[in-house]
């Protein structure tokens, strides 16, 4: 009835096209208001941390008051929606003039090569290197890219890091007395921790606790032992395709969780937990021991100030290598390398990164700081972690990486093992046959 | 003068076409375009970023025609519509039918019954994860009430139970839509065949099976079909509770998806894998409607 009256309408008829192409202009006009526009003055940031906002809203007002400069700190959350947001921006050419980058080095890698991020390195280079020197050298590794890096990516410094963090063992010190062990320290051998969770568990206390239902969590405890039971040069070699996974010292990693699994030391559901449910049972004084990152500190504090706890490094297995942890650079700022507004975005970061920025960043979050100046008045309960820097390497800033699916495989063969369903073996097998189909894959694609 | 101001035929063609013309741009652009995107990328192996995606063919359809853990998946998926066809559906039927009977309460009834599928499913994962706890949950605790204690175990970690598990809470979260349309239906079934039926001397159970049955199969098959669709694309509950654990007990197709998308940036991939997905859904879709119309002509 409504299209009878408008088609008889001589002056209603005419006005639908126009009304279409003004929808249309509104849909456009909206559409461009999602991209962050290139003839706005403010400096637009993308992050995704939502337990840091705050802090930077604070220090873009802080910013703005000292230079005249408008900065807009825009926050996407969850991670996985950032990560989506930053692929999809890539691909529209509306990036903002800084954005982190979350995920794997590839990702990282994949953006550079597209030239959507800026090498930085002259401008850490200027003035004596007077910028680059402020960084700890294991924080700036996330973010470079080496001379022979397997990327084709010129060797440079892309990124700015934010804060650093260690992941490491931590106890609540409260369990530990209640168990009849000693609260000030921790076992430093993995016979050691077997034996302090069988008397943890005789007290009814559930030992061990963290997100294994997230994989990545798995793979960084595994690959604690793994250095330490095998050493940089035979990880790698793996990692290259060399070593096999069926190797006993990668099956004797494996072992590890059946002996956690039949000890009895895992708290239960372990296995399908997501780390912020881990946290809150460690913080609840629900399990005495916990894998966790230096965000901890901030994360205990809110759920319970009294938790009394101590940080450790992983118990050795072996002493014929050192214990190594992952750490490095937690979050870092990169510069779109097509903004036009790239000299005062890295005077912004350059800004930032100074002391006086990064130790309010430092009381605001606890989280640890990427710059050595600001590292000297950090709160007690996050010195254990910024000692374990020394011991920190990161997946990401070695030379080779671990295929996606082999990583995956691992992960989740762990957890086939945590429920009893694969042997040691069986997984390292499954895990030996992935990489070997991706390798063939990955050499048929580079013929191709 | 414009086109459209030429004749009276065109005009009012242009009229009528000018009403569907937003909904077709819309149309094209979010549903049609997106598709035709993810048709051709599925062609191609492409990390999310590169400007230029690698051609690689019909490679990805073949691959995954030989990956156990996709077929897994999907066998997941299905072993969870088949309860929420059974269980769910029995139940919003029960319960559209004990509300159509004018019990007292009944508008509060319904309220309550459509709170779940309103929740977020992160947020009704989470609740469950708290009742399905292995030491702490709510379930434990009432079967040790019940003397059932040795029933208790870690129900989201056992691989015996985690996908059964996750089905409940899907089931829990998803009824209140199937009682809500059941509602509607046999609230149009006409009163005075009820009122014919107990005149010839039907009794509940026959009025039920000869009256309200046969007038609900379109009904019925509407709801299955909701059913199908929306439980084999159940993913919110499966983030919020298992992560697809453990191992890849709770894997289910648009998990399997994202993680080749965002784990191991193959977009290409899982292109391929959403294609296929896709017409699979279509085609039990258009199967359901079929059979839905056989029986309801026959």
């Amino acid at each position: 009835m409504l299209t009878n009256i408008v088609s008889k309408s001589p002056i209603l008829l005419p006005l639908i096209p126009r009304c279409f192409a003004g929808m249309l202009s509104l849909a456009l006009l909206a559409g461009a208001g999602c991209a962050p526009s290139s003839s706005s003055s403010a400096l637009t940031i993308w992050h995704w941390m939502t337990d840091r906002d705050e802090a930077f809203q604070s220090l873009a007002r802080r910013y703005e008051l000292e230079t005249g400069m408008p900065v807009k700190f825009e926050l996407y959350a969850p991670s996985e929606l950032y990560s989506q947001k930053i692929r999809g921006a890539a691909q529209t050419d509306t990036l903002p003039d800084i954005f982190g980058v979350l995920g794997e080095s590839r990702d990282f890698a994949s953006l550079v090569k597209a030239g959507f991020i800026g090498n930085l390195t002259p401008a850490m280079d200027q003035h004596g290197a007077a910028w680059r020197s402020r960084f700890y050298a294991k924080a700036l590794e996330m973010d470079a890219f080496g001379p022979d890096n397997g990327y084709g990516i010129p060797a440079g410094i892309y990124g700015v890091p934010i804060d650093v963090t260690t992941i490491q063992l931590v106890y609540n010190k409260r369990l530990f007395q209640r168990a009849g062990l000693n609260p000030k320290s921790f076992p430093r051998t993995w016979a050691e921790l077997l034996d302090a969770g069988r008397k943890l568990k005789a007290a009814g206390i559930p030992t061990f606790v963290s997100g294994w239902g997230e994989t990545w969590l798995l793979d960084c405890f595994a690959s604690n032992y793994a250095w330490n039971l095998m050493g940089r040069d035979k990880v790698l070699a793996t990692i290259r395709g060399e070593v096999p996974y069926t190797d006993p010292d990668w099956i004797r990693v494996l072992r590890l969780f059946v002996e956690l699994r039949d000890g009895g030391l895992l708290y239960d559901g372990v296995v399908t937990m997501v780390n912020k449910r881990a946290e809150q049972v460690f913080a609840n004084e629900g399990a005495a021991i916990a894998l966790n990152g230096s965000w901890c500190v901030n994360v205990y504090q809110g759920m319970n100030p009294d938790l009394e706890y101590g940080v450790a490094l992983p118990p050795a297995l072996s002493d014929q290598y050192p214990v190594v942890i992952w750490g490095g650079a937690g979050s870092s700022f990169m510069v779109n390398a097509r903004t036009p507004r790239r000299e005062p975005a890295i005077r912004f970061l350059q800004w930032l990164t100074a002391t006086a920025q990064q130790q309010f960043l430092v009381e605001a979050t606890h989280n640890l700081p990427s710059t050595h100046a600001a590292a000297l008045t950090i709160p007690a309960q996050l010195a254990p972690f910024a000692d374990g820097m020394e011991h920190a390497v990161h997946p990401s800033t070695l030379p080779v990486q671990e295929l996606a699916p082999v990583v995956e495989a691992w992960g989740k063969g762990i957890q086939a093992i945590l429920i009893g369903e694969r042997t040691p073996e069986q997984v390292a097998q499954k895990v030996q046959q992935v990489k070997e189909r991706e390798l063939a894959r990955q050499r048929k694609q580079q013929k191709g | 003068m414009h086109f459209w101001q030429s004749g009276s035929a065109l005009r009012r063609i242009a009229g009528n076409y000018g009403f569907i013309l937003p909904a077709l741009v819309f149309f094209l652009t979010f549903s049609i375009y997106p598709f035709y995107k993810v048709a051709t990328l599925s062609f191609f192996e492409w990390d999310g970023i590169a400007h230029t995606p690698t051609f690689v063919g019909g490679h990805n359809f073949l691959e995954l025609l030989r990956d156990p853990i996709w077929w897994t998946s999907f066998a997941q998926a299905a072993y969870i519509t088949v309860l929420a066809l059974v269980f769910q559906n029995a139940l919003a039927l029960g319960l559209a039918l004990a509300i159509n009977r004018e019990l007292r309460a009944g508008r509060w009834y319904r309220v309550i019954f459509f709170l779940p599928p309103i929740l977020s499913g992160i947020v009704v994962g989470l609740i469950w994860s708290w009742i399905y706890d292995g030491r702490y949950g709510v379930l434990n605790h009432a079967l040790q009430l019940l003397g059932l204690g040795a029933w208790q175990r870690s129900w989201l970690s056992d691989p015996a139970t985690a996908l059964t598990a996750v089905a409940v809470i899907h089931m829990w979260k998803g009824f209140g839509w199937g009682f809500i349309i059941l509602l509607a239906g046999l609230q149009s079934v006409p009163v005075e065949l009820y009122e014919a039926a107990r005149v010839d001397g039907a009794g509940p159970w026959e009025r039920f099976w000869h009256v309200t049955v046969p007038l609900m199969v379109p009904i019925f098959f509407q709801v299955s079909i909701l059913t199908v669709l929306g439980t084999m694309q159940i993913f919110d509950v499966i983030v919020a509770t298992t992560q697809g654990g453990p191992g890849y007990h709770t894997e289910v197709p648009v998990t399997r998806i994202l993680a080749t998308m965002l784990g191991s940036s193959r977009f290409g991939y899982a292109c391929s894998l959403g294609v296929v997905f896709g017409f699979v859904l279509l085609a039990s879709s258009m199967i359901q409607q079929r059979v839905a119309r056989a029986v309801y002509q026959g």
